[in-house]
């Protein structure tokens, strides 16, 4: 009768394994979690690592082609205006027939399919334009890039399920066959112009350089106004502002600027600066007011939190010698602060960096194919490139935006292990 | 001359009267004997002396700039010709940005002699202005530098002059974040009324239709388009709440165990890690969302036979932009944010009342969700709404994964449409900013204002107030 009624430490154990298991389940959901977020990067990271690399890279035919004045039409070789109007895109395709030996409709239609046709052209009227006198009657060795499509084919050759074959017929595919098998006609090779031009029409052409012009312009003068003003803010509200209902407006105010989706800043720029200023559309000046103001809570904030870290003993110190407020904030304070205050604007800088939704609304996503060369030259940034490219459904500027991507990915990555390096470095622990 | 130009000269100048002002300082210091003699420091009065001349003609500058181009086409309307002048406000102002264009050398097109000779008028008011404007800092810059020298004497308080002006300095800079929420709320509003004088707010508040497109020519049969944006927020809040599917109870889960379970080790490892996730540029996740993950559910589903209860529904229909895609990559980049919101409240929440549960014997799993949880609940509701104003805010992801189509739809599969899709979608390209269409993203602006002001403003009173509790 005894072992009936149940004494406490038997319910205990009667439950305990229950127990341990609820507890074991519960620490491997939190695993999980943090499983799930890692394989979340993982998957991303080499989603566009793989695909990034790609676009590095670029096949080309090397091929001799001879510059014929009579056939290009240029009588003068110091008129400009003659070798810009010449034709040279019948040239390329000549040579181009006479290389695959096509002479029907339907075998010229194939071969000019797989060179990029208006791409060599446009190289040789570059050529031309500097050295016409030169060139003029001689054969030049060129560089042909392949057409996006075959360069697409070329690039998942060797793997499994290799696509990009619907994108030819059988003809185009027995050419590329026989193109293959010798040595030497199709060369592979880093795209060295990816990183010294700017955007193109043709994705063969097509580079980052515009655009990363662009993104540093937007940087500077992102930089230029945020980091003062960001700095005089938390200068005013940690060591001057007195305590009232005007200073919890403005620290609600950073708060909650600090939150407020970053199309609305956008808005804030196309309604204020373009249309009641009248400043220039798609500059970096209008590009870096805006970002100004959104990165502006995110550098305030930390710095406020780097001038709280510096102990109140030193301003003490410092007014016992003598010296006024401003002569303790700009000699000790200040200085002593600035470490967290860099990593803070690092940081801000960064975010500016891969901001695009902003940059959307005052006209940033546009075609740009020349290098800005002042803060107010219409120009594109690097996220605003990459969505320029991923909107062209050719599967050649998709490439090219996930090169792009890459870039973007490893300028961000050197600011924030700048920010860290700065942080661990240079700040000091009191 | 050019404005960089101007504002070089201004700055040269105020580092000469920075240095003139010093050294006249010393001067008289001299003549008294020692620097003792000064009220302040020698480099306060020459500092004084350059704000002096630096402020008003930085302002000066500032203020030109801002207003000469208005006030010349103010000026150049009166030169137009009189059927000109009669034209609409908008055909006006087109036909001024031609001649400015035309003036600036931008076109060359071929417009009609009148034009010309109004655009070559504009361009000699161009001129005049920045000679005008050259001459009046040159000048002003010599005479300000110059009173500011002369006043620097022996007894001047400079000092406190400079500490003044250098407060103030201080103040103008933090009120600009007062500045910039009254501009946003400036800008939305009137944008908005005027859509709304054009579209009644219940229409557009209530409405289930939603085809803007319709309204890109004026006159045009059913020019009026229709604006109901109710589509639009429920695609809005289809993608948030499968976003918060994913962000919630992840980044909880991995909030609990980093701050419960996990040693210092794994902690320092894992949570600059998941931070990366973060910082991730939104439209690197919008690529992936469209030509990652949205091809790979389409593949994985599609042809899928859904079956309930032996009631077949046939097969599953996948759109290519379907919301689901970009509802999961918006949760997996909002996990840390999550993440590091709901840790620094779990972390706020005292030891002791950890001990006192343990102390009683329990798990660890029932301390945390018999005490911990319940004790840092108000700060994580404020989280979990930080992160759903992201969620709604966010742009680049829907922007690219998510289609234009508004449907009223709850199916995850289908595709959508959000209220930042449409805002893009409405003002990319050229602005016409006086139609409906483009009147009706700064209306879809300030609901997206509106509402994600309230969540912050609930979520950082509610995350702030927690604090002090325990401080």
């Amino acid at each position: 009768m005894i072992d009936k009624k149940l004494s406490t430490i038997d319910l205990v154990n009667k439950n305990l394994k229950k127990r341990y298991r609820a507890e074991r389940r519960f620490q491997a959901y939190g695993i999980l979690s943090i499983c799930f977020g890692l394989t979340c990067l993982i998957f991303l990271f080499t989603d566009i690592i793989g695909k990034g690399t790609r676009g590095f890279f670029y096949h080309y035919m090397p091929i001799e082609i001879h510059l014929d004045a009579e056939v290009l039409g240029i009588t003068d070789t110091n008129n400009f205006d003659q070798i810009l109007a010449a034709d040279y895109t019948s040239l390329v395709k000549a040579k181009v027939y006479e290389i695959f030996e096509a002479r029907s409709r339907s075998e010229k239609k194939n071969a000019r399919e797989l060179i990029a046709i208006d791409a060599t052209g446009y190289k040789i009227q570059d050529l031309l334009k500097t050295q016409a006198a030169s060139l003029l009657g001689t054969t030049i060795k060129i560089n042909a890039s392949v057409d996006d499509k075959f360069d697409f084919y070329l690039k998942r050759l060797g793997e499994r399920g290799g696509k990009g074959k619907e994108y030819f017929n059988d003809e185009q595919l027995l050419l590329i066959d026989e193109l293959l098998v010798k040595q030497d006609t199709i060369v592979k090779k880093l795209n060295i112009a990816f990183f010294t031009s700017g955007d193109s029409a043709q994705s063969e052409e097509a580079g980052i350089l515009s655009a990363f012009v662009g993104s540093i312009y937007l940087l500077l003068v992102t930089l230029c106004l945020s980091f003062p003003i960001g700095i005089a803010t938390a200068v005013y509200l940690e060591e001057y502002a007195p305590k009232n209902k005007w200073t919890d407006l403005i620290e609600i105010n950073i708060n909650n600027l600090a939150a407020v989706p970053s199309i609305i800043f956008g808005l804030l720029g196309l309604a204020i600066f373009l249309s009641f200023f009248g400043m220039p559309r798609s500059t970096p000046l209008v590009g870096g007011f805006v970002l100004t103001l959104m990165t502006l809570p995110t550098i305030i904030i930390s710095s406020r939190a780097a001038i709280k870290a510096v102990p109140p003993s030193i301003r003490e110190a410092a007014y016992g010698i003598g010296a006024s407020k401003m002569q303790v904030t700009i000699h000790h304070v200040i200085p002593l602060a600035m470490p967290g205050m860099l990593t803070g604007t690092i940081i801000g800088l960064a975010q500016a960096l891969g901001e695009s939704a902003p940059l959307l609304m005052i006209g940033m996503a546009a075609f740009i194919p020349d290098v800005p060369t002042s803060v107010s030259d219409p120009s594109t940034v690097l996220p605003m490139q990459i969505f320029q490219w991923f909107r062209n459904a050719d599967a050649g500027f998709r490439e090219k935006a996930s090169a792009a991507i890459l870039v973007l990915i490893l300028l961000l990555v050197t600011m924030n292990a700048l920010a860290v390096w700065a942080r661990s470095r240079l700040e000091r622990r009191w | 001359m050019s404005l960089s130009a101007l504002f070089v000269i201004i700055m040269i100048g105020a580092v000469a009267t920075y240095i003139l002002g010093r050294s006249r300082s010393l001067a008289l210091a001299d003549n008294l004997g020692g620097i003792r003699h000064l009220h302040s420091l020698p480099m306060y009065y020459g500092a004084q002396a350059a704000l002096w001349c630096l402020i008003p003609c930085l302002t000066l500058l500032a203020l030109w700039t801002a207003f000469d181009d208005s006030i010349i086409r103010q000026i150049i309307i009166q030169y137009l010709p009189v059927q000109q002048q009669n034209l609409t406000a908008q055909d006006i102002s087109l036909l001024l940005n031609t001649i400015e264009n035309i003036a600036s050398g931008v076109t060359s097109l071929d417009a009609d002699p009148a034009t010309m000779a109004v655009a070559e008028r504009v361009a000699n008011l161009r001129t005049l202005s920045s000679t005008i404007l050259t001459v009046i800092v040159l000048c002003s810059l010599v005479l300000l530098g110059g009173w500011g020298w002369s006043k620097v004497a022996p007894e001047f308080r400079a000092r406190n002059s400079v500490e003044r002006t250098f407060m103030v300095f201080l103040l103008v800079c933090s009120t600009l974040a007062i500045f910039t929420t009254v501009g946003i709320v400036f800008s939305v509003i009137f944008e908005s009324i005027r859509f709304f004088d054009s579209v009644p707010v219940t229409n557009f508040l209530f409405g289930t239709q939603w085809s803007p497109q319709t309204a890109i020519r004026v006159g045009q049969v059913g020019g009026s388009g229709s604006f109901g944006a109710i589509p639009l927020f429920t695609g809005t809040l289809l993608i948030s709440v499968i976003a918060m599917i994913i962000a919630v109870p992840t980044g909880l889960m991995t909030a609990i165990y980093l701050s419960e379970y996990a040693n210092n080790k794994v902690r320092a490892v894992v949570k600059p890690l998941l931070e990366i996730l973060a910082g991730i540029p939104t439209v690197v996740y919008g690529f992936f969302a469209a030509l990652t993950v949205a091809p790979m559910i389409k593949d994985a589903l599609n042809g899928l036979e859904l079956s309930i209860l032996s009631f077949s529904l046939g097969p599953l229909e996948v759109s290519g932009e379907s919301a689901l895609a970009a509802g999961l990559v918006m949760g997996v980049m909002i996990i840390p944010f999550v993440s590091s919101l709901s840790d620094d409240v779990i972390n706020a929440v005292p030891q002791s009342l950890r001990d006192g549960s343990l102390g009683l014997g329990s798990t660890r799993s029932e301390t945390v969700k018999k005490v911990v949880l319940p004790a840092a609940l108000p700060g994580i509701a404020g989280a979990i709404l930080l992160a759903v104003s992201r969620a709604i805010g966010e742009t680049m992801i829907v922007v690219m994964a998510v289609g234009t189509a508004a449907r009223l739809t709850a199916n995850p599969l289908e595709s959508v449409t959000t209220v930042t899709v449409q805002m893009t979608t409405l003002l990319i390209g050229d602005h016409e900013f006086d139609s409906p269409k483009t009147l009706a993203a700064f209306a879809l602006g300030l609901v997206l204002f509106v509402i994600t002001l309230c969540l912050n403003f609930f979520a950082l009173r509610i995350v702030k107030k927690y604090r002090e509790q325990y401080d």
